[in-house]
């Protein structure tokens, strides 16, 4: 077992080599001179340029470019925001908290309400119940999750006004205490519950099969014949084995549930990474875009572990060769 | 339902599932109809500002309203399918053409080419694919041509991964030995002995890579990386943002067209993977 998890942590070290090369290469196969990706496209001064240049050694062999590259991203050092003219990583850093709310917040609601109702589902199988979460799962999955966002504001924003439609906080909310967290989940209700429908459909249809599966299983019936009761049954037995499927799912589209958190923030304009990730977009604010991806892949290469070790603890089963 | 017996029930669920299938398959030839002919059905050019009143509300003369420069949404609505699907059609192309040229040589040879092959498909995997498809499309220039491009190269490792394990398992078998003693090319065993075999996952794959590919364009277009001259379903949901209060219907029809599409795909998607592997069936 050690050997894997030092295969993995192997493999995990590769993709970041891999995702240094590939900025490295955008750097410089992009159209035009490399020092534009590093400083948009503003007319900057020829001092400057010629800053820049010298500071990322561009005037250098490419070999020694990407070797001094490498090492300053080795160190967290992503360069200099075009735009704040900030250290890419302190921007980063400023940002990621709002971006951990919203996922926890969308990722307990979706893995309890999609667990909860495919264990329903699986005990009505074929009833209507099971028919119409199924048909809204597959619906669910469907629509690009920026679209559902976007209706969501339209309704209970901007007719409704039962919501707030924009950011993370009100003006004229107070600045402290209770106040200030209500007034933070109240905007966070809209996002919250966008960002959750595709996990929502994503966790129910797997559960669903997995209870299945489960449902068919020696030991159910085994439970079944010494009397137990037959929710207990479902609920405790069945349940229990369905929703270790679920953890991988949550670690394994955590790249995934970050791209959808830039769609979301955007709809929303939440003041998290992803909307960070939109605006360095717009401005052309190139070193900002290679932080976030250089970040982010960083994140889900550390997921990708966590959730294979957090497997084998809670499934004793597991053995990895 | 309780009078029926079990095998009875499969059929009846089989039918229904038919009937789903048979309604996928009707709305994707109405976009593939659309796709191709939509141009001459659209009442109004799709880029002539001015067509009508700004953001005017669906009516007669305008079906789906008119947009913020007084553009028609449901001629812009047939262009801009023609434009999607044009990008899902070609990225899921590209896409197989790469999974199967790489999964086809690792699961054919084997060995070490194997083992090299599959270790980069992890990593690709493992590579969060629309950041670096927005990164690509941001800095070579957001032309539909960039879009396709950069779907297709971080899509194909699934692709990958399914023809590898088709090859695996048909490769040992009586057929292809029987053509590997009648002489036949290594080029042949591949593509005209195995591959044949295990189109099957192959199509179902497509299918699915078609609606992917449609909302990462989407997703991409939604954050300005969209071809502008060129309109496309995820471009007419980025101009709606800015107009959501005064005209929902600039959101809410395209992205109705874009849901529909990938919806269709998925249940026919589905129902193919019903009909090549029947032990999946009523699930």
């Amino acid at each position: 077992m050690l050997s894997y998890f030092a295969r993995r942590v192997w493999q995990g070290f590769l993709v970041i080599v891999v995702i240094i090369c590939l900025n490295f290469f955008l750097i410089h196969a992009a159209p035009g001179d490399p020092v534009n990706a590093l400083i948009g496209t503003m007319a900057p001064t020829p001092e400057y340029m010629e800053q820049v240049r010298r500071e990322y050694g561009l005037d250098e062999p490419l070999l020694w470019q990407f070797l001094r590259y490498a090492a300053r991203m080795a160190q967290f050092d992503f360069g200099e925001s075009l735009r704040f003219r900030q250290p890419v990583i302190d921007i980063i850093l400023a940002r990621l908290p709002a971006t951990l709310l919203l996922m926890g917040t969308a990722l307990v609601l979706s893995s309890t309400v999609g667990i909860v109702l495919a264990a329903a589902a699986a005990k009505f199988r074929d009833s209507w119940v099971d028919r119409v979460l199924t048909t809204t799962s597959i619906v669910g999955f469907a629509m690009p999750a920026f679209w559902l966002g976007q209706l969501m504001l339209i309704v209970f924003a901007l007719n409704l006004n039962w919501l707030p439609a924009q950011g993370m906080y009100s003006l004229r909310a107070p600045s402290d205490g209770f106040g200030r967290v209500l007034d933070i989940l109240r905007h966070l209700i809209l996002p919250a519950l966008t960002y959750s429908v595709y996990h929502l459909a994503l966790i129910y249809r797997l559960t669903r099969v997995k209870m299945h599966e489960a449902l068919a299983q020696d030991y159910i019936i085994a439970a079944r014949a010494r009397g137990v009761a037959e929710h207990r049954v479902v609920y405790v037995h069945a349940l229990r084995n369905a929703i270790l499927p679920v953890v991988t799912i949550i670690g394994l589209n955590f790249g995934f549930m970050l791209a959808g958190s830039v769609l979301v923030e955007t709809v929303f304009a939440w003041p998290g990474l992803g909307r960070l990730f939109y605006e360095a977009i717009s401005a052309r604010d190139y070193p900002v875009l290679m932080g976030i991806f250089t970040l982010v892949s960083g994140m889900v290469v550390i997921a990708n572990i966590l959730t294979d070790m957090l497997y084998a603890v809670i499934d004793p089963r597991v053995v990895y060769g | 339902m309780t009078l029926l017996s079990p095998s009875m029930r499969t059929s009846l669920r089989l039918l229904k599932k038919n009937k789903v299938s048979a309604g996928a398959t009707a709305v994707l030839g109405a976009v593939l109809f659309v796709a191709v002919f939509g141009a001459a059905l659209a009442p109004y050019n799709p880029g002539q500002v001015g067509v009508g009143p700004t953001t005017a509300a669906p009516s007669p003369a305008h079906l789906l309203g008119t947009d913020d420069l007084g553009r028609d949404v449901f001629s812009r609505i047939l262009a801009g399918t023609r434009a999607s699907v044009a990008v899902g059609l070609s990225a899921a192309m590209i896409t197989t053409l790469i999974g199967v040229l790489v999964g086809a040589t690792a699961g054919y040879f084997g060995g070490t080419i194997d083992d090299v092959l599959m270790r980069i498909t992890e990593i690709f995997q493992v590579i969060p694919r629309f950041f670096l498809a927005v990164l690509m499309v941001a800095f070579f220039g957001a032309n539909l041509l960039n879009i396709i491009f950069a779907i297709a190269i971080l899509s194909w490792p699934e692709t990958a991964r399914i023809v590898r394990s088709e090859f695996l398992s048909l490769r040992s078998r009586q057929f292809v030995s029987a053509a590997r003693i009648a002489g036949a090319s290594t080029a042949t065993l591949i593509f005209l002995e195995i591959l044949p075999n295990a189109l099957g996952p192959v199509v179902v794959n497509a299918t699915l890579q078609v609606g992917q590919a449609m909302i990462l364009e989407a997703g991409l277009s939604y954050l300005g990386l969209a071809d502008r001259n060129q309109v496309s379903l995820g471009l007419m949901l980025f101009e709606a943002q800015q107009f959501l209060r005064s005209a929902w219907w600039m959101s809410l029809f395209p992205g109705a067209v874009i849901t529909l599409v990938v919806l269709s795909l998925n249940l026919l998607g589905d129902s193919l993977n019903d009909l090549i592997d029947p032990r999946r069936r009523g699930r």
